[in-house]
This record gives C-alpha cells, structure tokens and sequence, in this order.
C-alpha cells in the first residue's frame, strides 16, 4: 500500500467539498478499495471516508418505502430491515461473512457495482431510487454496466429508498471461490407488477429478466416460467461457469426465488 | 474408560494452548534488533528472456541497502532434486539447475529474478517497483499444456532439454510385455482417461525466512518455515551456498501448516542467508498470498490413461497406466519421487492384481513447481485405481462392494510382494470394509435416497478401499530407488537430573500434534507424568540430525526413535540401579517408573536413579559414565501400509449442479494407536482436503502461463459448510509388524482414500437419476461441471 492522507468528514456537504480536491477517493467499507489499495494496484492522494456522516447511517421507513443510509453495514441492513423488508435483510445477511457484513456497506456496494454484488439486484428488483448529494436517481437508469452507473465525478450515495412489495425472495448460487454470486436472482412482487433483477450472470452487469417479469405478472408461480429461455448469448462466461451455465442458473434461481417468496 | 494418559489417551493437545490464545511464535512473528526487509522481484511473464536489470535507480531510492541479481549467484551451486530417476532405457532424468535467483531467463509467472533488500518493508516494495521498471525481459512463447510440451522441440523451459522431458519412466519396466499380454488376453478391458487436479498447498502461514550472519563468528542462522530443519541446512549449506553445516543454525520454530509444500528448500532461504552476510545484519522475507499462490510448490497436475483388464465377474487381471505428470519450471526436491516411486508402487491398491505396469513421462512447463502434496503419488494412485475399478462395475454392471471384496488381499496372505515392488507386511482389509459399510448402514442407502428424491435431490453412495505406504522410509530400499537421502530419524531423550525430561526429535511439528503424543510415548514408557516431558524440535543447534515430517513418517519413524532412546535409557538405568540396590543388573526390572530387585520390596523410583547419575555420589563410575541421555537413530525396515475403506454419501442437486457430501464414513487401519483425538483430528483434515479436491479446487493457468487462480477470489478452498460431521473409526488394527510400537501412520490416509470415493458418489448419483451417459467427471466435480455433464 503507498501512503495517503485520510479525512473524515462529518457531513455530506463537508463531504463532497473533500472529494472535489484532486485525487480523492471516496472511501466507504473498503471491502473493494482497500485490498485493491494494498496490491498496490490504486494509490488515491486522499482517502475520504463516508462513514462518520450521520445522515448517511441507518434503516427507517419513510416516505416511498424503506430509508437506507448509504453507509449503513450490511449487517445492520440485515438487523434492521428484517421486519420491513425480509428479502433484502435476508440479502444483506448473506453477503461475505461477518467480518464483511460489519464493513461493507450498500452505498460502496452499488457505487462500486460489481458485476457479481448482491445488493445491485435487489436495487433494481424493488424499483428502489438511489439518492446522492447531487440528485435522486431511478435504479432503472441507475447501473450502467460493469462496474459502471450513473455517479458523476464528485457524486456520491447517500442513501437509498426501497418500495416494499408484497412478496419477495432472493436467491443466490455462490461461485465456488469468492463466495459471490455466480448468478443471484432478487424477485419482488408489487401490486402493480413483478420485477426481477439478477446479478452475477450478464455479461453487462445486473440486469432485469423481462420475459420473466411478463410471466410471473400473469402468474406468480414457478411454473409460469417453464416455457423460458434464458439467452446464453447475454451471459457472463469464465471459470466457474459458461454463459449456458449461468443461463441456467437464472431461471432454475428465478423460479426458487419465487417459492421462496411464497 | 479410555486412559487419561499415556499410550492410547485421547489427550488433548498440549500445544493448542498457545496455538489457540495466540502465544504461537511464528517466524514472522520474530523482530530482530537491525532487521532489514526483503522483497523478491518476480516474473509477470511465464516465459522469458532476461536481456537487461538496471538496479541504477532502484539502488539510489531511500532506505535501499542491497540490490540481487541471478548474477550474483551464478557461481553457487543450484537446489537439487531429491531423487534421481532413470528413464525406461537407462539414461538419468535431465536435471537442470534451479538458481536461487532466475538467470538468463525466467521461467514461471513468479519466479524471481531480483532481490531488493531494504531498511523497512515500504521502502523495499517501492524499489522492487522500480527494479521491476527498469528490467528488460523478452518475453517467449509459453508452455503450458503437456502434450504440447513434449510435441514441441522447439519451444523449450530449458534450453538444453529439447523435448521438455524430465524422464520417462517404467514399473516395473521388465514386466511391460507381460501386462500387456495379460490385457490382451483380458476378457474385458475398461479404459478411463483422467486429469488429477493440479492443488496449490495454501497452509495457513506463508513462506517466511530470517537470514542472520554474524561476522564476528562466521556463524549464519536460518529461521525458516520448514517441515525438515536438518534436510533444509543441508541443502542450503552443502549444495547451495558452500556454507559448512557447522556455521549454520537452521530454526523452524511454529509453522501454520505445509501439506508438503514447506519441505522443499526453496531459493528465498538462500537469499536471505546471502544478503544478512553481505549487510551483516538480519534480513527477513515474508511470503504475501499472492506470492505462496504463485511460488509454492503445488501438487498433483497428472494426465493418466488407466486400463484395467478383469474377467466378466470382475476378478481383476491387469492394470496398466500411461501419465503425463508435470513437474513445472524446475526440480523442486521431491518432485521427481512423487509421480513415480510414491506413485506407481501403489497401482496394485489393496487387490491381488498379477499384472500392473506403469509409466509416468515427467514434463518441464512454464509453471510453478509441482511437489509432494498431501499424500503425495498416493492419492494420485489410488484416484485412478478406484475410480477405474467403479467403471468396470458400472459397465459389467457389478455391486462396487462385492468387487472390492472378491479382489481384496486376504489376511492369510501377508507378507505379500506387489507386482510393483513393495511388500505389505500385514493388514485386514475385509475388516475395514465391513466395518464401513456398517457405519455406513448400505443396507438402508435406498431408504435415504427416496428421502433425498422426496427433496429434489439426487442421492448417491461412492465407495474407496484405499492402501498407502507410509513411514517414510527404509534407506537402504529408497537408495536402490534414486534417493539421494537417507530416511531414518532421530532422537535423544534426555533426563533432567531432577528427572524431568526433555526429548529431542528430528521430526517436526508444524500441526501434527507430537509435543503431545511423543510425550504420551514417554510417559508410558518410563511411567512419568507427560508433564514432565519436554518435547524440543526445529531446530539444528538442538535436535539430532532427522529428516523432518512428511510422508506420514514421523511417529512410525521418528517416533520409534523415541522409543529406542527409552529403551536405553532404561537400560542405563537398571545398571545404576543394581548399584545403588546392591543387586545383579540381570534382576533388575523396571515397572511404572520404579527399578526393583526382583521379588523383593527393595525399588528406586526414576526420579532417584536420574539424580544418581547426575550426583553419582553412589555410582559405579569405573564402569559406566555419569549422567542418563540417549540419543537413537532409526531407519525403519520397510514401509508401513495403513489401509481403510471408505464410503461417501452426496446428495446432488440438478437444477445447479452443485453436489453436497452429506455423510462420510472412514473404517481406517492404523495399527496401534497412540491417541485417538489426535488421529481422528488427522483424519478430518485428510478427508477435507481430499474434498476439496474433489469438489472445489483447481488450478488454472491460461496458455500465456498467467496463473488464473492466483487468490481466493477464484481458488476455490473448502470451507465449513462443504464438508460433511465425518465418522471415523480405527477399531480395526492389524499392529505394523516391523517397529515396535505396531504404528503406520495416519496423516495422509484422508487425503488419499476420500477423493475417489466422492467422484464415485457423485457418478452413482448421476446414474441414479437417469444420466447414464456420465461415465466420468474430472475433479473438482464443480457445480459448472456437473450441470455441463449431465447437460452438455
């Protein structure tokens, strides 16, 4: 790791003022940055962390659904979102393991958006809005690509709202190493429609399964989805699995998700 | 009740206290007034030409103390391969000279080809960066793949091995044309083509080395993570450096695991040795992961075609093997015993087998090394063999139990010579595979299935009856077979004047357990408290001169060591007691720590004969010389052979591919047992690596030669949750029939029998299911792999 200096600030505005100097990196659990950092493979001048800005901790409900501070823990989400919203705690409490859970956080982890991340389909399952200190940002126009979204230079998540549907599961099939998703499907059932989001098998990212989403809209059962195809053409491929593995996955997890879901 | 203590209790083990509250001191773990950092400068390519290092830069960055280049050491000798082994037609195996530092070309991603030694880490790193910078290196083409090695004359690792053939061996090559008679005559010949996974080691604690010189003295010391302190200061001292043994100290102090991959001398050790005598002060090397990922020696990587020749009714005839095993960039020390003489000596199994010929062709790559692994050739055997042996049931349509059974060696028939070359000297194998298939009620398999099926999985029952050769080994035999070593072991027991003890080994523990059990050995066997037994091993200024730990070796060799050191010790003892006793040496005898005159009440305890020779104040002293220290060396007769059966349950989910072990039964043999805890601790880490072999991990490097699976992020370790609550049994025990503690040896055995017994669930499940068409999937039976077989 190359020295760097460090700042904490304590307020969002304090924030985006530190992150406007050259060379910043806004730093939140670190669970990406830091071992990046000491494979020497980024060297930031200045490290501004996010966690010490009050209104950026913590689960409330609040207007349009659940209220997530960007740099709550996932293991807080996983605590504190249980009698909100089971699914997305469920998610949340099945991210790494404890050590990851008490660092990693849901705005480093859709900031970051990494093709194999849980939270990004849960994101984009419920619809949720991601809120920065520059705007609010729909999840559909939200995530852009591998490790790519909408954030502009010195913008930053400060929190994200989450629509509670009715129903609503998510499953995910570790790839064998990381313990990531291989393929993670979220399903979220709301009065209005079925959305699914699934992670770890495009070779774009996250991404919503839209033929899934018509079917289940008419159907919510399992079986709606017997007629699918998934495209592998659209898949990720690599050492753990081929694109027609993953393909599989999406549906075979899509139609657990919704059993799960109930 | 099972004893509290002594031979046969299942003590717990003493060095966990501070192995578990972190009072371990490892060699990291060590800050050595005047210490300098190391950092090696390593290839990024596979392949290269070295056309330039321009330490100008890098020399003049703060904090720098010393730059090294494979030039410095061009003139020193190379680290040597353990074993030389001849070709089918004669001719010794090439053997090209691994330096400490790559010169002329680099060979592997990770071979170092530079040393920055440095005031702090930081600085070190920074000008390593720098080095790296200003280094030319032409990069090759790379070789990678096997069969494209030896294809290839022109494309060669080492420029002088035109066909990147290390040797091409046969066993026994004069049998050939009859085993191969004996397969055309078979009335069935099964074939299976397979790959034995290439493994990185991953022991919890990375390479690390301290160099120290003292120029006032001459006197260098290595503080290393070594499995064998004595064989790694031979090698550094005689072959590498030139340094004479005595002006080298080699510690090993706690070592996080080594599964084989820290016996080896490897060209850190040198350097740091090297660099401390130019700077005169300490100079320290910590491995990072990513560094043990691309510079451990790894194990296994074996392409192998088996046949097996057996009639209708599966009675087998004869066996037959063609392998290709790699053995990287270099001859790592034991890299050319393990495909051959640890290999192909196994490939008759437990079975009477008339007819076995094997032939192993060892291939140069653009890869890191290849060694001894956990189990070493054996698992590698015994995966072909039983996994063959499963294909030949499928396709006669034969009960896997009952072909084991027919085959079988029966206990009337030790001592027996293997077409192979060994001599099992006892055993009962009947007994283990009863004894699983107890454990692991077959009877009632159907009922469990119909359950899993109820859950929507696919449920299926493997089977391996396993043999290895242990007690690494009788030097008169390994020396017939290429070893340029000797395999004996040592040790002295020496007794405090206050009759307390401390025991040197030559065996070492880097998680096995021996300060606990060559304790409990002492304590039965002088009737002392093991609290009063020190045990004292890893280090060379210490400790006899022994060959360290690997190859299940070091209770059933050093620990007989122990044994016979006791022994003298109780001989002097009855000596000095017939003083004291005024009586002849001859009725002496000596019981729960006590010397008495026989049948009479006249005694001294053990404590009192120990001060006696110590304050021989009443001592025979123109006969015998005062003080009670003994020093054994043994060299064990033969091999020793533990054997085993066992059966794995999986349940496999098809939408996913994934398979879960959901029972795992061992019936091993280990002849007598010293503590049960400690061996079933053994077993368990045995049978999860061989899972992990079997289910999750590999090693990938593309054809550029980058290694793909160079950190947890893709290499995939077993954890908690893939493997299964094992049942363990060792009621079965046919006492080894050549040492005279009857013990064979447990710390490969899991290794070695569970990964075929997976595979073979795995296609019983398929199977099961309606997938006929699986006749084989290569490990690691990934999820991916099992969807792609059942579904491709």
């Amino acid at each position: 790791m190359h020295n760097f200096d460090f700042a904490k600030p304590s307020t969002i505005a304090d924030a985006a003022k530190a992150l406007a100097a050259d060379g910043a990196q806004a730093l939140s659990g670190g669970q990406t940055l830091i071992p990046t950092m000491k494979q020497r493979l980024a060297a930031p001048a200045t490290l501004v962390s996010l966690t010490g800005i009050a209104e950026m901790q913590g689960v409330c409900v609040g207007d349009g659904g659940l209220h997530i501070g960007a740099a709550t823990p996932h293991a807080v989400v996983a605590k504190e979102a249980a009698k909100h919203y089971p699914a997305l705690a469920d998610l949340a409490g099945g991210i790494g393991d404890p050590a990851v859970r008490s660092r990693g956080t849901i705005g480093g982890s859709i900031a970051n958006n990494d093709p194999a991340a849980c939270y990004p389909s849960a994101v984009l399952a419920s619809g949720a809005t991601v809120v920065t200190n520059k705007r609010k940002i729909a999840a559909d126009d939200y995530f852009q690509g591998l490790f790519s979204t909408a954030l502009e230079e010195g913008e930053f998540v400060t929190s994200v709202v989450f629509p509670i549907p009715q129903k609503a599961a998510y499953v995910k099939f570790n790839q064998p190493a990381s313990r990531f998703a291989l393929t993670g499907v979220f399903v979220a059932k709301f009065a209005n429609g079925v959305r699914v989001g699934v992670t770890g098998a495009g070779n774009d990212g996250v991404f919503r399964w839209a033929e899934a989403e018509r079917a289940l809209s008419a159907d919510f059962s399992a079986s709606a989805l017997s007629g699918l195809k998934v495209d592998p053409a659209g898949m990720n491929a690599d050492l753990h699995g081929s694109a027609a593995y993953r393909a599989n996955l999406v549906k075979v997890l899509t139609g657990r998700a919704v059993m799960a879901a109930g | 009740m099972p004893k509290d203590h002594g031979i046969g209790a299942p003590m717990k083990r003493r060095e966990d206290v501070r192995f578990l509250t972190g009072r371990g001191v490892y060699t990291d773990d060590l800050a050595l007034h005047g210490q300098a950092a190391a950092v090696f400068v390593r290839s990024t390519v596979a392949h290269g030409r070295i056309k330039s290092i321009n330490p100008t830069k890098a020399a003049a960055m703060p904090g720098v103390l010393a730059i090294f280049t494979g030039e410095d050491f061009k003139d020193v000798g190379g680290n040597p391969a353990g074993w030389l082994i001849n070709s089918r037609d004669g001719t010794p195996m090439r053997e090209p000279k691994r330096p400490v530092l790559a010169h002329g070309k680099v060979r592997h991603v990770g071979d170092a080809y530079a040393a920055v030694i440095a005031e702090t880490l930081s600085q070190a790193k920074d000008a390593a960066e720098q080095l790296a910078d200003d280094s030319v290196i032409e990069e090759l083409p790379a070789i990678v793949d096997m069969k494209a090695a030896v294809a290839d004359a022109t494309n060669r690792v080492h420029d002088e091995i035109p066909d990147n053939l290390c040797f091409d061996w046969g066993w026994i090559e004069d049998n050939r044309a009859a085993v191969d008679a004996a397969m055309k005559a078979a009335p069935h010949v099964v074939t299976l083509n397979l790959v034995n996974n290439r493994l990185v080691p991953n022991a919890m604690e990375p390479r690390a080395s301290i160099g120290e010189y003292n120029p006032g003295t001459g006197d260098y010391k290595l503080t290393t993570t070594s499995q064998n302190p004595h064989l790694t200061r031979l090698l550094v001292a005689a072959f590498v450096l030139g340094i004479p043994e005595n002006k080298l100290t080699v510690v090993a102090p706690d070592v996080g695991g080594g599964f084989g991959s820290k016996i080896y001398h490897y060209g850190e050790e040198a350097l740091v040795l090297a660099a401390a005598k130019k700077l005169g002060r300490p100079v320290r090397w910590t491995a990072e992961r990513s560094e043990s990922f691309l510079t451990d020696a790894h194990g296994r990587d074996h392409v192998t075609k088996i046949e097996l020749g057996c009639t209708k009714d599966g009675q087998i005839l004869a066996i037959r093997t063609e392998t290709l095993a790699n053995v990287g960039a270099y001859l790592s020390n034991f890299s050319t015993a393990t495909p051959t003489f640890l290999h192909g000596t196994l490939m008759a199994g437990p079975y009477k087998v008339p007819h076995v010929y094997v032939n192993v062709k060892t291939v140069f790559t653009n890869t890191a090394p290849v060694d001894a692994y956990r189990g070493a050739g054996r698992p590698e055997a015994t995966f072909s063999l039983e996994r063959v042996i499963d294909k030949m049931c499928r396709e006669l349509n034969l009960d896997p139990f009952e072909v084991r059974r027919k085959n079988l060696l029966t206990p009337d028939q030790f001592p027996y010579t293997t077409p192979v070359g060994l001599v099992y000297d006892t055993g009962n194998y009947q007994a283990t595979l009863d004894r699983a298939m107890a454990m692991a009620d077959v009877a009632g398999f159907d009922k469990r299935a119909a359950a899993s099926k109820a859950r929507g999985k696919l449920r299926g029952m493997g089977l391996s009856t396993w043999i290895e050769a242990c007690g690494i080994a009788p030097s008169h035999l390994v020396g017939i077979l290429g070893s340029r070593v000797g395999l004996y072991d040592a040790a002295t027991v020496r007794v405090n004047a206050t009759g307390n003890l401390s025991v040197m080994v030559g065996a070492h523990s880097h998680g096995q357990g021996h300060e606990t059990v060559f304790a409990q050995i002492v304590a039965e066997k002088l009737g002392v408290p093991e609290s009063s037994v020190e045990i004292v091993h890893g280090d060379t200024s210490k400790i006899p001169f022994g060959m360290g730990s690997y190859g299940s070796r070091s209770l059933a060799v050093c620990g007989v060591a122990v044994t016979k050191a006791i022994d003298k010790i109780v001989a002097k003892g009855k000596k000095i007691a017939a003083h004291m006793l005024e009586a002849s040496e001859g009725d002496i005898t000596f019981e729960d720590g006590k010397f008495s005159v026989a049948g009479t009440d006249k005694a001294k305890t053990f404590g009192e004969i120990a001060f006696s020779a110590y304050v021989p104040h009443n001592y025979p002293l123109e006969t015998l010389e005062p003080g009670l220290e003994e020093t054994a060396f043994y060299d064990p007769a033969n091999f020793t052979y533990p054997a085993g059966a066992y059966i794995c349950e999986v349940e496999v989910d098809e939408g996913t591919g994934k398979v879960d072990v959901v029972a795992f039964h061992c019936a091993d043999d280990f002849g007598n047992v010293m503590n049960p805890m400690v061996v079933e601790g053994q077993v368990h880490g045995g049978v999860g690596q061989g899972i992990g072999q079997a289910l999750c991990e590999f090693t990938a490097y593309d054809e550029n030669g980058q290694l793909l699976t160079g950190s947890y992020m893709d290499y995939p370790m077993p954890r908690a949750e893939d493997v299964p609550f094992y049942n363990v049994d060792y009621s079965c025990q046919t006492p080894c029939t050549h040492n005279p503690l009857g013990v064979k040896g447990c710390g490969e055995a899991g290794a070695i029998g569970s990964p075929p017994a997976v595979v073979n669930a795995v296609i019983d499940a398929l199977h099961r299911g309606g997938h006929a068409h699986v006749t084989h999937i290569d490990m690691p039976v990934s999820p991916s792999r099992v969807w792609q077989a059942v579904n491709g």
